[in-house]
């Protein structure tokens, strides 16, 4: 097989030295991490890589020498060289070379085993690929099969592929503490020999961010150990805080923020990018919850809303409370008259108006109890917007849930109505040809039945198929109603769970650092002459931007509604209540 | 080396392959489709306003005009920068592995790479799409069954040659695989 010397582009032009790396057999291929200078001594350079093997599970080694010098080596010098490969016995031993101030390489491979295990060594065999050292140490590539976790501490670096040359330098930070500003023993060259690079920025924030995570859990843990207090068990606490979006919403971000600000570190650098999206998420939402905030408290806003939502002088403001409550009697009046020009059934039709007209007066009536208070409740429910957007979608949310009761109730009287009556007419239908439903063998078996049975089934049969299409249209009616106000709330719920599970952080780094979310490697020749080896650049291909979401998408509420169109249309059509959204916790139907 | 020949598509434009062998282990296919045509596009533009115009004379809005030339301008930058392919690349090394790049008229470039080690052949299939046409592909080995294939990638997609320049490819690319399945250390 072809042997692959892998080189940091960092070191192209450092004085002469030895190559330490580590050597895949499995790929033919050398990975060069340093360039360790002269003068040395062989002794504490056989100490220091053990020292390094030791940390980091990789297994460093003197793979051959480097020379960078004014024309090709003369005699001596490469036979100093080749002189080195019995201090350091490595199989194959590599001899790199460089002209000064040109680009043309050289490089020759030695083995002591016989030749027939690797080929003929000539200069054909041997390829040269340059890899830029701090990006491949800072990136994690991501096989399309599964979410890459870092392998735990005591397993061996891998060997496969090109993860092999990711892992070993990722793992050989060891190597790269020493500088060229440190008084050792040896000086090696890497992305690093300027010196350590650091932030202070992020140093204090690394110093500071132990005491706040503790101080921070605390009051969280308080926060939750009170949310979880008996009182909230009692069976009306617990039915409302179940039925409400914005304690779930409230309890989702609590989870969030427990989880950011615990005193453990992240075991994976998939958690930390969790945690980090997590953070990021959180910060968002507060930040445009307080804008939304300013921007209702300008201008009196919350005053004008009150305003149009409840009529508090003689004026007629085009959307209000009471406007949509004398809209819905309007339809009402034109559903007990001849509605589309079909022909009712005036008692049925008389009796279901009168019930519905019944409640809308007395929602008319709250309505006007509640008026002076609104403007006060909008303004403490304006609050809540620091606590975040989707804190303030949700209330909105339950908000437009509350105000739109009487509309779910008409919707429930009306299917339960038309339900009843569905059944009625399928089992009437079935005695009007003979036959019954066996309920313990599930079937429908024929029957005989008295004569008496016969009658009175038909005749009610026939009432309620001619009292059928006054109730189907009721039903049909109310149905669209209650339709529009779950899509409107779905709308709003779409929005939150969009807020709450986009991985900004991690569409951040693709944008700002692409080479730290790697999908994989690119390679570019570069200049080529005829008896030189092979020299190739190595990139790093970035992730594409959906396979980033796709990735790391936070885990969202659960709230999603579990039905298909097809069962809906079911349910739909035999008048059972659909309920769109199960929360989480909630029996299946 | 570099070489140069001409060959056509399956629709019978003109393509151009280009072909450097860097080394006996090394080499590099590049399919070139011609750029996109002044005609053609002169003809979209035109046809674009002449149907806004049409919209203005009867609503007598402005807006329609703006939104004609917004449409255009927005329109021909996506094509160029998401739809018109202008080269694809096959550079296949031996025992690293094959890359595939698609370069777009606007610059982007799209890479794939797939490493000597999952690659089990590259073979010439054939496909029925209102008639015949041949392609390359690269089979992919699956790391569950020993013989199986895991997944098939075709080469060349938007630019779409003939037989005789897949054969010319398929050529080169078999004697470096041959190659490395002789110098190849593990089984």
């Amino acid at each position: 097989m072809l042997l692959k010397a892998f080189f940091p582009t960092c070191c192209s032009s450092v004085d002469s030295g030895l190559l330490v790396g580590r050597w895949v057999p499995e790929q033919s291929s050398a990975v060069v991490l340093a360039v360790l200078h002269f003068p040395f001594i062989p002794a504490q350079v056989k100490e220091l890589l053990v020292q390094v093997q030791r940390a980091s599970r990789v297994d460093v080694a003197v793979l051959g020498t480097w020379c960078h010098s004014q024309q090709e080596p003369e005699e001596p010098l490469g036979h100093f060289l080749e002189g080195l490969g019995t201090i350091f016995p490595h199989d194959p031993w590599l001899q790199l070379c460089r002209e000064r101030g040109s680009n043309s390489w050289s490089c020759k491979v030695s083995c002591q085993q016989a030749p027939a295990a690797l080929g003929v060594p000539c200069e054909d065999q041997v390829m040269l690929i340059f890899y830029d050292q701090r990006k491949v140490l800072l990136s994690r590539l991501h096989p399309s099969a599964v979410l890459p976790d870092h392998q735990a501490g005591d397993a061996p670096a891998s060997t496969r592929g090109l993860a092999a040359v990711f892992d070993t330098v990722a793992r050989s930070k060891e190597l790269f503490r020493s500088n060229q500003f440190n008084e050792g023993p040896v000086r090696l060259s890497h992305w690093q020999s300027e010196g350590v690079e650091a932030s202070i920025l992020v140093e204090l924030a690394k110093w500071a961010s132990g005491p706040v995570c503790l101080l921070l859990a605390c009051l969280l843990s308080l926060v939750s150990a009170a949310s979880t207090c008996r009182v909230f068990k009692l069976w009306p606490l617990s039915f409302i805080g179940s039925k409400l979006s914005t304690c779930e919403q409230l309890r989702h971000r609590l989870e969030h923020l427990t989880f950011v600000f615990s005193t453990q570190k992240a075991e994976s650098p998939a958690q930390l990018m969790r945690k980090a999206n997590m953070l990021v998420s959180v910060l968002l939402d507060v930040a445009l919850g307080l804008s939304l905030l300013s921007w209702l408290h300008r201008k009196n806003r919350i005053g004008q809303l009150a305003d149009a939502l409840v009529p508090v002088a003689d004026r007629a403001p085009p959307v209000s409370l009471q406007h949509v409550a004398e809209e819905l009697q309007h339809l009402l009046q034109w559903l007990m008259g001849a509605p589309a020009g079909l022909k009712m059934n005036r008692a049925l039709d008389q009796v279901l108006g009168r019930f519905f007209l019944y409640h809308i007066h007395l929602w008319i009536s709250y309505i006007h109890l509640m008026s002076p208070f609104i403007e006060c409740i909008l303004w403490h429910v304006g609050l809540s917007a620091c606590l975040g957007l989707t804190v303030a979608l949700s209330i909105l949310s339950d908000i437009i849930a509350l105000l739109t009761f009487h509309i779910y109730c008409f919707y429930v009287y009306g299917a339960r109505l038309y339900c009843l009556k569905i059944y009625g007419l399928s089992s009437l239908w079935r005695l009007f040809r003979g036959k019954k439903w066996n309920v313990l063998r599930q079937r429908v078996d024929s029957c005989s039945y008295d004569l008496d049975q016969l009658f009175i089934g038909t005749l009610l049969f026939t009432i309620l198929l001619f009292l059928l299409p006054t109730t189907a249209l009721y039903y049909l009616v109310f149905t669209l109603l209650r339709l529009l106000v779950i899509t409107v709330q779905g709308l709003i719920h779409l929005l939150v769970e969009l807020i709450n599970s986009l991985p900004l952080y991690s569409l951040g780094l693709r944008l700002c650092r692409p080479y730290r979310l790697a999908a994989g490697v690119k390679f570019c020749i570069l200049k080529h002459e005829a008896g030189r080896p092979l020299r190739l650049l190595m990139q790093i291909n970035p992730l594409p931007y959906t396979r980033v979401v796709h990735t790391y998408r936070l885990p969202s509420c659960g709230c999603h509604p579990k039905h298909s169109w097809g069962s809906l249309c079911r349910k739909l059509f035999f008048g059972e209540l659909i309920y769109p959204w199960r929360q989480r916790g909630d029996k299946q139907d | 080396m570099e070489e140069e020949r001409s060959f056509s598509d399956i629709c019978g434009g003109r393509l151009s392959l280009q072909c450097r062998y860097y080394s006996p282990s090394c080499r590099e296919f590049c399919l070139s489709s011609p750029r996109l045509s002044f005609r053609s596009l002169t003809a979209v533009t035109c046809t674009v306003w002449l149907a806004a115009y049409g919209l203005f004379t009867l609503c007598e809005n402005s807006m329609i005009l703006s939104a004609a030339i917004f449409i255009t301008l927005l329109g021909l930058l996506g094509y160029l920068h998401f739809v018109k392919i202008d080269q694809e690349t096959l550079l296949i090394i031996d025992s690293l592995g094959i890359q595939m790049t698609s370069s777009y008229a606007s610059g982007k470039e799209s890479t794939t790479f797939i490493e000597m080690g999952k690659v089990k052949d590259v073979v010439i299939n054939e496909a029925i799409y209102m008639k015949v046409i041949y392609y390359l592909c690269i089979l992919l080995k699956d790391p569950v069954e020993p013989l199986g294939i895991s997944e098939v990638v075709p080469v060349f997609q938007s630019a779409k040659p003939r037989l005789d320049c897949l054969i010319e490819v398929y050529r080169s690319c078999q004697e470096i695989l041959a190659h490395q399945k002789d110098t190849s250390t593990s089984p």
